[in-house]
């Protein structure tokens, strides 16, 4: 999704960071987007668990894109979790990628935006994080946890200019999806995209990828605790 | 993959892989998060996040190109933060503010010399000379500028036809380099560096101390007259003429009026009393009768009073207000004369409190151009035209004649200035970039030249088309022996001298 992103952020004329572990990866979507006139972006290898590496790096990005307006924290990881498996480890590594790296990288930019008076902070959480649902524990509390701190910064930093956005994608199709039974429709990357960058334009607070999962959750969030238990969502 | 990015992609040559020079510059050190904050140049039009240091003495201001040097950062040297344009803004990198080091060292009321610290104002020094019968030789039009600041952009005054620039009017200082040498440079040692230096705009190294000879006055007051005139070609014939008889000459120009008038407005001349005129000099120089008291519209001279009703910026509210100013000049106060106090003559616009916030949120460029006497009247009439024509009509003109001096970066000519206030919004903004660009090509074919602490928007091509082959080698010598690391940058360094 992060890197669909950047490229159509690209065509709109934003000069690019791109952050991920995978450097081949990084260069592979950094060269189909400087391949087109007038569009940048630089990237940047990192794991967001390394949060030491965090504060310099973010300044380096910074510098190098000679300022900042917009970021856009996209990294996350889901992986399969049997409905009997309670491996710490795994849960863990979810907290960390889907959340405390959240939380290093996107307070570098509140305190910057703060300063600025000005700027936009985005994550994609999840709709996940919306119900305590029984496939994977560690990835819902990472997106329940990570809706918070977001409304949170939204709270500190609206009054000052910044806009906070939480996107909610139901399932998108992506590396992440694939080959894993999801609930639902999934949804095109394509679709999502432009849905997601529709959301940025009007500095949504919240937006659900695609919309129509704004009345299903909806509906979800308002079912009670003892039949939730029952349903097998 | 998360993105991070920055709007309005610059159209540079790149080749995806993070370019080498910030890589080097970019050690693993961070700079710390309590230094960032906005700044912006004093138009509003332009900004950005730097991290500022603010040291108090000579020591600290060596120990900030440390932590610039441990953290691979670039230095902005920054006064009163008075330039219109980036020339005082280091974005991304570190702006060392000297508005700390504003001590007067020393001060000799016989001879009128006085030693500063770089972050002292024009208004401290205002302050602190007059009761002794001193006014600084030049002053900008705000107050709020830095000795440091002035001799950095070798500032002009209204009385540049006759005083020349502050650079005339130092008689030495002393500057720490980014190399860690201290330099000490007059007209009789270091003279290269004395000429390079001022003017230089913060690129060679940090003065740290100037030495000013102030101008002695014999009373508070000056002689004012207004003048009105009725299109460009007078306005500019009236600058010259009274040149011999004045000691401060100053044009507003309705920048709205067309054809026969175009350019037409009102000339202020103002001269000092000679010893004797004021019979009570003790009192008019003290700084209570200086001050422009609050409620200003009793006090100031009809005339004037048009500049703050400059808060109706509109287009339309411009038109009315100049249009009104013009008739009550035109009609009442033509060749009127009264007696104005050296402060209100010289910063008026300071004693109205933030008035250029009339112009957010886009906020203002100034455009000021430096012609010589042959080609100012068709180039200014073109100017005025122009701008006209492409419905981005500037607020405010104000024309000033000029005469050449001797110092390296040089926007002197014998001949005139007009500087030209564009309010900026976000629906004008391509347009006015489009139409200050076909205005740089008059200005340079006029054999014109530009001033760094109003631009904003100028490429370096012009800039070495005004300055010359030979000016900008010299300077990028003086460059490498001051600081050959590149030290010392600022945004419009990068932008006109980027990549050398
Ligand atoms: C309302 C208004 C009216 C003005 N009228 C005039 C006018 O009549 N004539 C005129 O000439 N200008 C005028 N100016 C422009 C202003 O005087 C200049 O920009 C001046 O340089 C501002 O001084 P500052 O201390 O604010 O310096 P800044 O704007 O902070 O910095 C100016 C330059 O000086 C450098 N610098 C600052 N301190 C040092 C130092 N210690 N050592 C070396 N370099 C340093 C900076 O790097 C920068 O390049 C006006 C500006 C305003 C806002
Ligand atoms: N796809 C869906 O159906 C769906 C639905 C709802 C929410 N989401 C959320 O949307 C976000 C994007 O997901 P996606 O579908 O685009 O998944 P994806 O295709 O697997 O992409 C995940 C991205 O995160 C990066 N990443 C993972 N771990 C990282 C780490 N430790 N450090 C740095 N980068 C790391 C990956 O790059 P490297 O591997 O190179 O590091 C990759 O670029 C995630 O937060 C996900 O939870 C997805």
């Amino acid at each position: 999704m992060g890197a669909a992103l950047a490229q159509n952020l690209a065509r709109r004329g934003f000069r690019l960071g791109l952050v991920a572990r995978r450097a081949e990866e990084l260069a592979r979507v950094a060269a189909e987007i400087n391949a087109s006139d007038g569009t940048q972006a630089f990237i940047y290898p990192h794991d967001v668990r390394n949060y030491d590496a965090i504060p310099v790096l973010f300044q380096s990005i910074v510098r190098q894109l000679g300022g900042l307006d917009l970021i856009v924290y996209a990294a996350g990881i889901m992986p399969q979790v049997a409905p009997n498996e309670y491996d710490f480890e795994k849960d863990k590594d979810i907290l960390e990628v889907n959340l405390l790296g959240a939380i290093a990288w996107l307070n570098q930019a509140a305190v910057r935006f703060d300063r600025a008076q000005a700027g936009h902070i985005v994550a994609i959480s999840s709709v996940a994080g919306d119900r305590g649902r029984s496939g994977n524990p560690a990835y819902c509390t990472s997106k329940a946890a990570l809706n918070t701190y977001l409304e949170s910064l939204r709270n500190r930093l609206g009054r000052k200019g910044v806009a906070v956005t939480t996107l909610k994608p139901g399932p998108i199709d992506t590396p992440m999806t694939q080959g894993k039974p999801v609930a639902g429709r999934v949804t095109s990357i394509d679709q999502a995209t432009a849905q997601i960058v529709a959301a940025i334009d009007r500095r949504a607070n919240e937006a659900y990828i695609p919309q129509q999962w704004k009345f299903i959750m909806y509906v979800i969030r308002r079912i009670p605790s003892v039949i939730f238990q029952r349903l097998n969502i | 993959m998360s993105a991070i990015s920055q709007k309005d992609a610059v159209s540079s040559v790149h080749n995806g892989v993070p370019d080498s020079a910030a890589g080097e510059r970019s050690a693993g050190v961070a700079l710390p998060l309590d230094r960032l904050e906005r700044v912006a140049g004093w138009g509003m039009a332009v900004g950005g996040m730097g991290y500022v240091y603010r040291p108090s003495t000579i020591d600290g201001v060596a120990q900030v190109f440390e932590i610039a040097r441990r953290t691979g950062r670039t230095v902005g040297l920054r006064g009163g933060g008075n330039s219109y344009g980036d020339a005082a803004l280091n974005s991304e990198n570190i702006i060392l503010d000297l508005t700390r080091m504003n001590r007067i060292l020393v001060w000799d009321p016989s001879n009128g010399r006085v030693t500063v610290e770089p972050g002292v104002t024009i208004q401290q020094l205002w302050r602190y000379a007059i009761g002794d019968g001193w006014w600084p030789p030049v002053v900008t039009g705000t107050s709020f500028a830095t000795v440091g600041g002035c001799a950095a952009m070798n500032v002009h005054g209204k009385n540049n036809f006759k005083a020349g620039p502050i650079g005339d009017h130092i008689l030495e200082f002393d500057a720490l380099l980014p190399t860690g040498e201290h330099v000490h440079c007059s007209r009789d040692g270091n003279t290269d560096l004395f000429y390079g230096m001022i003017g230089g705009f913060g690129a060679l190294g940090c003065f740290t101390s100037v030495t000013l000879q102030m101008k002695k006055i014999y009373s508070g007051w000056l002689n004012v007259d207004a003048i009105s005139v009725p299109h460009m070609d007078g306005m500019l014939y009236e600058l010259d003429a009274r040149k011999g008889q004045a000691d401060y000459l100053v044009g507003w120009s309705d920048a709205f009026a067309s054809g026969e008038t175009l350019g037409r407005g009102q000339i202020h001349q103002a001269t000092y009393l000679a010893p004797g005129d004021d019979p009570y000099p003790a009192q008019s120089l003290r700084i209570e009768s200086q001050e422009i008291p609050a409620n200003l519209f009793g006090f100031l001279p009809a005339s004037i009073i048009w500049l703050f009703m400059k808060p109706v910026l509109n287009d339309w509210g411009t038109r009315l207000t100049n249009l009104a100013k013009y008739m009550q000049s035109a009609t009442l106060g033509n060749h009127k004369r009264y007696r104005q106090s050296h402060v209100a003559f010289a910063f008026l616009l300071d004693y109205v409190p933030n008035w250029k916030l009339a112009y957010q949120p886009g906020g203002l460029i100034q455009y000021q151009s430096f012609l010589p006497l042959a080609t100012a009247s068709p180039v200014y009439r073109e100017i005025l035209a122009r701008s006209q024509k492409r419905g981005v009509v500037p607020y405010l003109g104000v024309v000033k004649r000029h005469r050449p001096d001797d110092f390296l970066i040089n926007y002197s000519v014998d001949g005139y200035s007009l500087a030209l206030d564009y309010k900026v919004t976000g629906s004008n903004r391509a347009s006015l970039t489009a139409l200050l660009k076909e205005l740089d090509r008059i200005v340079i074919a006029g054999g014109g030249k530009f001033y760094f602490a109003k631009d904003a928007t100028l490429q370096g091509a012009t800039v070495r088309a005004f300055l010359g082959e030979e000016r900008i080698r010299k300077f990028g010598a003086l460059k490498e022996r001051c600081d050959p690391e590149s030290l010392l940058q600022t945004d419009l360094y990068r932008r006109l001298f980027g990549d050398q």
